[in-house]
């Protein structure tokens, strides 16, 4: 016996996969291209300051980092003589960077306070834009407004310092000259890092769990009590962080610290007289007349700076995010 | 019987006699810096200020000590101090601000903002030439850094909140390293790359390069942080309604950030356009018009400022002060602009 009737065929499953369409892959393969190109400009950048600063750190060596001369002069043969080394302006970078953190970080930390627990509503939000626009100011801005309306008050600041603790060497001075010194960089510099810092500790101090706060306020603590107890312990890493985030920032800045600062190649650490070094401003002045020798140390210095920055920033946000991360 | 509503107290709240002992202890404080200052030899603004500080505190604190002991002291200085520091971080800003505007409005007038500098030198007396090069310039500049560093800062965004790939810790780090890069550095690469290794010589083009380096970092971190406001919801939707992922980020989920993602580009251009530095080894100075962006040297605002400062005389000091006005005013009503955009855009999602 024959069944007639046609057999109903039943249809193909439908495939079911997990592979992405065409349009997809594409788009895919397009966006994680580009997000590689943080990686490329880095060492792009690396790789051509290497390469055009190799023949001044081949000459100089590891004395690149440990003398304080720089000069290019001709022997007898009419051979250029060269001696590239950055110790006064590294040293002096750490001096100015010092400085800024030393009155930027209190600062930053108090304003944060206030303005995450004291400061009324009104107020808060006014602070909080001035803050941010202070990290918008150009920096050429600072370096104007160093030099002309902060100097002769930062001079005068001077003389009061070193006339009450002149007895400590960093405050002494061999000269009475104030005006362009270390002291006055710095002051520039920490009021270019305060947005920084503030913006960071305010970010951690705000995250401090809610339940410690009121454990601390329901065992009878005062405000202060409360600030001591449990927010400055939590955020302390934050504003270490935040602080570092500040001090790269420090390394790296150009134009402002030129204006305000009389670069000369001797190491210096009496902050108050007027004579320091720093890495970036010695790139700008000494550009104008380099020759290609000079050019190639200029491009070694740029490259240590570099790797500087990328070190304390490296550092920072490590510290930042693992202190965020916590109070979650 | 009527029901009576009892009225919440505050007992944490300043009553009318704190308010009053507030006042008081503020008021005494100043006559007391006024007094001292005038009977002994300290003088100026920095006596008055620190004198009323410390003034008011021992006021304040002989008034707190009988009602809250000791630990009340402690609390009322560490208030105090805290102020302090907001009121001199204030003090620094409103200084810049106010110095800006009172110095740098003398020297604007209609030449200076519609001529250039080919028929006068910075040392000429105000009135004679003008930055329009420079205002083209800068314009220029930041157009070719908006041209590469948006896509370029909105793609590794995406990667970063999209896509989620192995590698977003690794571009997260880099990200955040690039954005410490020192703005000196970037121009010498630029100088090293380009300038030293191609037939290319100083031009707007390399500059815009050079602030690209600067204005990615900034965009990309705006523009994650916009993108992961938008609700996952969106996103579930559009791949529910079979869309592919391309699709739900083309047409939901970038319209849903896009001004926040103007907000972003905006935030950028605020960082780069004062930068000064680059532009010394990328762009050169010029003091005409320029419209090739690819070719010569051009007249930039920051590179006027460097000038007029590295000038040195009254006449070239009141151009940088009136050049770096314009720039302030600039980036004043694009920070505006980018704080409204940006509330809007978190208020429509919530």
């Amino acid at each position: 016996m024959s069944i007639d009737a046609p057999v109903k065929a039943t249809p193909e499953p439908r495939k079911i996969t997990t592979k992405p369409r065409v349009s997809d892959q594409i788009f895919r393969a397009v966006v994680t291209a580009f997000s590689f190109s943080a990686l490329l400009i880095l060492s792009l950048i690396a790789i051509f300051l290497l390469i055009k600063g190799f023949t001044t750190l081949k000459e100089q060596g590891f004395g690149f980092i440990t003398n304080f001369e720089w000069s290019v002069t001709q022997d007898e043969a009419g051979k250029d003589v060269t001696h590239f080394g950055l110790q006064a302006m590294l040293i002096g970078t750490v001096v100015i960077s010092i400085v800024a953190l030393a009155i930027a970080v209190p600062l930053s930390v108090l304003t944060a306070l206030f303005l995450t627990f004291y400061a009324p509503e009104g107020i808060k939000k006014f602070l909080v834009t001035l803050v941010d626009l202070m990290a918008a100011f150009p920096s050429i801005l600072y370096g104007l407004w160093g030099f002309f309306v902060l100097m002769p008050m930062a001079e005068y600041w001077a003389k009061l310092i070193h006339k009450w603790l002149g007895w400590i060497y960093i405050f002494d001075v061999p000269d009475p000259v104030y005006s362009r010194s270390p002291f006055i960089a710095g002051i520039v510099l920490s009021v270019m890092i305060i947005p920084i810092i503030t913006s960071v500790s305010r970010e951690v101090f705000s995250q401090t769990p809610l339940d410690r706060v009121q454990a601390a306020y329901a065992l009878g603590a005062t405000k202060w009590g409360m600030i001591r107890a449990v927010v400055l312990p939590f955020g302390a890493g934050g504003v270490v962080g935040g602080s570092m985030l500040g001090l790269g920032r420090a390394f790296g800045e150009t134009v402002a610290v030129f204006s305000v600062l009389n670069i000369v190649f001797r190491t210096n650490v009496q902050i108050l007289f007027t004579q320091g070094g720093n890495v970036a401003s010695m790139i700008i002045q000494k550009w104008g007349e380099a020759g290609p020798a000079e050019v190639s140390a200029l491009m070694a210095a740029g490259l240590v700076l570099f790797i500087l920055t990328l070190i304390v920033n490296f550092f920072a946000n490590y510290v930042v995010t693992k202190t965020v991360k916590s109070g979650r | 019987m009527p029901t009576t509503l009892v009225k919440p107290i505050k007992p944490w709240a300043p009553s009318r006699t704190d308010r009053a002992l507030t006042t008081l202890s503020v008021l005494l404080s100043i006559f007391t810096s006024f007094l001292i200052v005038a009977i002994t030899p300290m003088k100026g603004k920095l006596a008055y200020f620190a004198l009323f500080f410390v003034a008011w505190f021992v006021i304040d604190s002989l008034f707190v000590i009988r009602k809250k002991g000791a630990k009340g002291v402690r609390d009322g200085l560490a208030e105090k101090v805290t102020l302090l520091g907001a009121v001199i971080v204030s003090m620094a800003v409103l200084s810049i601000l106010w110095a800006t505007a009172s110095r740098g409005i003398k020297g604007i007038n209609f030449a200076f903002l519609t001529q250039n500098m080919r028929e006068a030198s910075l040392f000429d007396p105000i009135g004679k030439g003008g930055i329009l090069h420079a205002i083209i310039g800068t314009l220029m500049l930041i157009a070719i850094a908006i041209f590469f560093s948006v896509p370029m800062g909105i793609l590794t965004a995406l990667y970063l909140t999209e896509i989620k790939g192995r590698a977003a810790g690794l571009i997260q780090f880099l990200v955040q390293a690039m954005s410490g890069v020192p703005s000196v550095v970037a121009g010498l690469f630029i100088y090293a790359a380009i300038i030293l290794n191609t037939p290319l010589r100083s031009s707007a083009f390399l500059g815009g390069l050079a602030l690209t380096i600067l204005m990615v970092p900034t965009v990309t971190r705006t523009a994650q942080e916009v993108l992961n406001l938008v609700p996952r919801d969106l996103r579930e939707a559009g791949l529910a309604m079979g869309a592919t992922q391309w699709k739900t980020v083309a047409l939901v989920v970038v319209p849903a950030a896009r001004s926040g993602l103007i907000t972003a580009t905006i935030l950028g251009v605020a960082r780069i356009a004062g930068e000064t530095a680059p532009l010394l080894f990328t762009v050169g100075v010029f003091d005409s018009y320029n419209f090739n962006p690819f070719k010569g040297d051009q007249g930039t605002i920051p590179t006027v400022v460097w000038g007029g400062l590295m000038g040195g005389t009254p006449e070239s000091v009141q151009r940088a002060w009136s050049a770096i006005f314009v720039l302030l005013v600039v980036v004043l009503i694009m920070f505006v602009l980018a704080r409204t955009l940006g509330s809007k855009s978190q208020k429509k999602q919530k």
